[in-house]
């Protein structure tokens, strides 16, 4: 697997450039990961972030979009407003964990 | 701050999907045949596709307010049907006339769907909705059914003729369910 320099860091991501290792994410390296897909983290970026490394720690997966938005209330317009395009990817990346497997 | 310009990142925005869009035609009422569109066209939203969905004939129930929550499930004329997990284990299609069976096999299904945090119709159409999918409903069909863009779910942008559907997903790729 890769290994790619981010913020000064040494991570190993795989053949994607998903973090393989969620545990050596940090806060910080959360802003320089969204920096690099383009995205500036603001508060409204943070709280389903947040939730994703909860969900993660406790269930053992990456929360689908739609977890996010019915566990957070979110809704799935602003989701798709904070990261454009592919927000469960992109949120995923983010927060340092695989890409969601589920298909909902 | 270490300058990143080296930093491996996932092709998110590659220009190989760009401007890709999906248009589904959603024909059937069954309840197992409303979500194979449903899913895919969410999936499709996910992966940033410009998606949209035409409801005609019996997929009409899909968005009609007053079906749309009650689609049915009944393995009549579908001999793949088993038993949850009991795989090789055919029923009887007589069985699947009788009064009640209907009913049995949709709660059976709908309790499928929903341990699998799958949501129901109504509420799918709201994630797809939200999500910024297009929903149409087919002009004959509205005729034919005399429904009314009231009688529809409130997503549906309106109630198009084939000839405007297929306009306006010009140069999609296209699915018929």
């Amino acid at each position: 697997m890769p290994t790619t320099s981010i913020n000064g860091q040494q991570v190993e991501v795989n053949e994607e450039g998903f973090l393989l290792d969620p545990s050596v994410w940090t806060e910080e390296l959360g802003t320089e990961l969204a920096r690099l897909i383009g995205i500036t983290m603001t508060d409204a970026h943070w709280a389903p972030i947040r939730f994703l490394r909860e969900d993660h720690a406790v269930m053992g997966e990456t929360p689908t979009l739609r977890r996010v938005t019915t566990q957070t209330g979110i809704p799935v317009k602003e989701l798709f407003a904070l990261f454009p395009g592919k927000p469960a990817k992109k949120m995923a990346y983010v927060a340092g964990l695989p890409k969601p497997k589920g298909c909902v | 701050m270490t300058e990143t310009e080296t930093a491996f990142v996932p092709a998110f925005d590659d220009a190989a999907s760009e401007g890709r869009k999906l248009a589904i035609i959603c024909s059937k009422g069954n309840l197992d045949m409303a979500y194979p569109g449903l899913i895919l066209a969410n999936a499709a939203l996910g992966e940033g596709v410009e998606t949209h969905l035409f409801f005609t004939f019996w997929g009409f129930d899909m968005i009609n307010k007053q079906t749309m929550a009650d689609l049915k499930f009944s393995y009549l004329g579908n001999t793949a049907m088993h038993p949850p997990g009991m795989f090789g284990v055919s029923m009887p299609q007589g069985m699947a006339g009788m009064p009640g069976v209907t009913a049995l096999t949709t709660k059976m299904m709908k309790r499928q769907i929903a341990d699998l945090d799958v949501p129901e119709v109504p509420e799918f159409l709201d994630l797809i909705h939200g999500s910024g999918g297009h929903l149409w409903a087919c002009r004959m069909s509205a005729d034919m059914m005399k429904l009314h863009e009231e009688d529809l779910y409130d997503g549906v942008e309106g109630i198009i003729s084939a000839s405007d559907f297929i306009e306006l997903t010009e140069g999609a790729q296209l699915l018929f369910i």
